[in-house]
C-alpha cells in the first residue's frame, strides 16, 4: 500500500489521527488524508481554550481544490494550535504524522480512544475505500 | 443520467496514474500524480498535453454561412482572414451568454467552432433554431478529439511531428488538414492557459497514435501530463473567462469584461446587440474585477466581497495561484463602489479577510 499508516497512533474514519500522550491528545491528518486532498494551501486552526468534540468540525484544511473539515477525533479543550500550519500548511504534506501536526487537547474522556482504529484495522479501512473508489 | 463518456485518450490517463473525474459527461483526469501545482509550474515552463477532447466542434458551411455568424455572434467576423479565429460570445436577446466559443474560418463559406463540452448540445439546439439561407450545420462533437499542447516548448515538441512551420504561425492562427505524425489534423495556435501553444484537432481514430506521437517526442523536452484541474488554475491566472463563473444566461459580456469581443456598434444587427447597446449606455450594477489576498485565505466561488459593511457582490472564480505564490480571485462587483487597489473584504466562513482589488489579467506571459 502506497500510504503510510503509523504505529501508536489511532485513526478516525474521517482520516484524522490521535496520539494519547498522558490526558491530552495531539490530533493531525493521515498521510491518506493528505494524499487525497493534494497541495495543502490553507489551515484555520481552532481557538486556544475552545471546547472540540468528538465527531465534530475542529478545523479547517484547504487544498488548492477543496476544503475539508478536520474532525476532532475525541473530546476536549483545546491547549496548543500549531501555528506554524498558517504560515506553511504544507508541512502537512510533508510530514502528516509530525511537523504536520494540527492542534493539542485536554482529553475529556479518555474512554473515546477505544472507538478509534489502531494501525491493523485503519490499514484495512483505506484498503476497502481504495477499492470502492 | 448517461453513462460518461470515455476520450481516446483515456487509457494513457489511467497509464499516467491520473485522477479521473465525471467532467461535463466525460471521463476526464483532474490531476496526475505529481500534483496540480507541479502541473501549472510544468505549464508555464515547459510543456505540459492535455486531454480536451470534451470540447464541442460544430461545422458552418454555406454561402451565407459569414451572414448566419454575424446574426449569432457578438464580435464582428466580417474582417476575419481565412485561417484566422475569432473569441466570441453568443448571446440571447437580453445579452445573457449562450456560450464563449472561437470561430474558424477555413474560408468565406466554411467555418469550424468551438464550444463548450457542457453546452454543446444547448448551443447546437440555440444554432439550428436561428439558423436561416444557404447555411448547412453539423455538429462533428462526437467525431473529433482535441489535444492542448501548452507552454513555451510546444512549438518545438509540435515540430518534429509536422512538415508546416509553426514559427510561422502567428497566435489565433490555424492550418487545416495539416499531417501530424500523419493523422490529418486541424493545428492552431490558441490555448486556455496563457501561455503560447497549440491545439490540435483530429477524428477520433488516428486519435490515440497523435497522442502517442506528441508524447514520444516530448520526452526529450520534459512534456508532461496535465489535468483539468491545473487548466482551471491556469485559466483564472491568465484571467479567461469559464462559462458558468464568469458568463452564464444571467451575466453579459460587457459585465465580463469582454467587450473586445462585443461589437455593439456591427452594421448588420446581432442577437442581443440592443440589449448590450442599452446595458453599454446605461450601465451595470455587476462587473467583473479581479482579487488579491492581502491575508491568507482561499477565496472560492460564491464567498460574498464586502466593502465596509455593504455587500458589494461574490467570487466568481478563486484559488491559490502557484505561478504567482498567492491567492487570487475574479469577483462581480458594484462598479459604484470598487476601485483599483482599494481594499475590501471576503467572508469565508466564520470571519472576513482583506483583498485588494487589482489588475487583470493576473498573469501574462513575456512575448519574444
Amino acid at each position: 500500500m502506497k500510504y503510510n499508516v503509523i504505529d501508536g497512533l489511532k485513526y478516525t474514519q474521517q482520516h484524522e489521527w490521535a496520539r494519547q500522550e498522558d490526558g491530552t491528545a495531539v490530533v493531525g491528518l493521515s498521510d491518506y488524508a493528505q494524499d487525497k486532498l493534494g497541495e495543502i494551501v490553507f489551515v484555520e486552526l481552532p481557538d486556544i481554550g475552545a471546547e472540540v468534540e468528538a465527531g465534530k468540525s475542529a478545523a479547517v484544511i484547504e487544498s488548492v481544490k477543496a476544503v475539508a473539515d478536520l474532525y476532532a477525533p475525541v473530546s476536549g479543550k483545546v491547549i496548543e494550535v500549531n501555528e506554524t500550519l498558517l504560515d506553511q500548511p504544507e508541512a502537512i504534506n510533508q510530514d502528516p504524522y509530525g511537523e504536520g501536526w494540527v492542534f493539542k487537547v485536554e482529553v475529556k474522556d479518555e474512554s473515546q480512544f477505544g472507538s478509534l482504529m489502531d494501525k491493523p484495522t485503519y490499514t484495512d479501512f483505506i484498503i476497502k475505500a481504495e477499492e470502492e473508489e | 443520467m448517461d453513462e460518461a463518456k470515455k476520450t481516446p485518450f483515456y487509457e494513457r490517463h489511467v497509464d499516467y496514474n491520473g485522477k479521473v473525474v465525471d467532467y461535463s459527461g466525460w471521463l476526464l483526469p483532474v490531476q496526475f500524480p505529481q500534483g496540480l501545482v507541479e502541473e501549472v509550474h510544468d505549464t508555464r515552463n515547459r510543456a505540459t498535453i492535455f486531454d480536451v477532447s470534451h470540447m464541442g466542434e460544430v461545422s458552418v458551411k454555406g454561402k451565407d454561412a459569414e451572414v448566419y455568424l454575424q446574426k449569432i455572434l457578438t464580435n464582428d467576423v466580417s474582417k476575419l482572414k481565412d485561417n484566422a479565429i475569432i473569441y466570441s460570445p453568443v448571446c440571447y436577446p437580453n445579452g445573457g451568454v449562450v456560450d464563449d466559443i472561437l470561430v474558424y474560418r477555413i474560408n468565406s463559406e466554411n467555418f469550424f467552432l468551438v464550444v463548450n463540452a457542457a453546452n454543446t448540445d444547448k448551443d447546437y439546439k440555440w444554432f439550428q433554431e436561428n439558423c436561416s439561407g444557404d447555411v448547412k450545420l453539423q455538429n462533428l462533437s462526437a467525431e473529433y478529439a482535441q489535444i492542448a499542447l501548452q507552454g513555451p516548448n510546444s512549438e518545438s515538441i509540435l515540430q518534429e511531428l509536422t512538415d508546416i512551420s509553426l514559427g510561422d504561425m502567428k497566435f489565433y492562427h490555424f492550418q487545416a488538414d495539416v499531417s501530424v505524425a500523419g493523422v490529418n489534423s486541424i493545428v492552431s495556435r490558441t490555448g486556455y492557459t496563457g501561455e503560447d501553444g497549440f491545439e490540435v484537432y483530429c477524428k477520433n481514430d488516428g486519435a490515440l497514435s497523435l497522442w502517442d506521437a506528441v508524447w514520444e517526442a516530448g520526452q526529450k523536452q520534459e512534456l508532461r501530463p496535465a489535468g483539468l484541474g491545473a487548466r482551471d488554475v491556469l485559466r483564472l491566472e491568465a484571467s479567461l473567462p469559464l462559462y458558468g463563473h464568469e458568463l452564464s444566461k444571467d451575466i453579459t459580456p460587457l459585465q465580463a469584461g469582454l467587450n473586445r469581443f462585443v461589437a455593439v456598434n456591427k452594421p448588420v444587427p446581432f442577437i442581443g446587440q440592443e440589449a448590450l447597446q442599452k446595458q453599454k449606455e446605461e450601465g451595470f450594477n455587476r462587473k467583473l474585477f479581479g482579487l488579491e489576498m492581502l491575508e491568507r485565505g482561499v477565496p472560492r466561488e460564491g464567498y460574498p466581497v464586502i466593502a465596509g459593511s455593504e455587500e458589494i457582490g461574490w467570487i466568481s472564480s478563486g484559488s491559490y495561484s502557484p505561478t504567482l505564490d498567492k491567492f487570487i480571485a475574479m469577483a462581480f462587483l458594484n462598479p459604484e463602489v470598487a476601485k483599483q487597489d482599494e481594499e475590501v473584504d471576503v467572508a469565508i466562513r466564520k470571519r472576513t479577510y482583506r483583498a485588494k482589488i487589482t489588475e487583470m489579467p493576473f498573469y501574462r506571459r513575456d512575448k519574444k
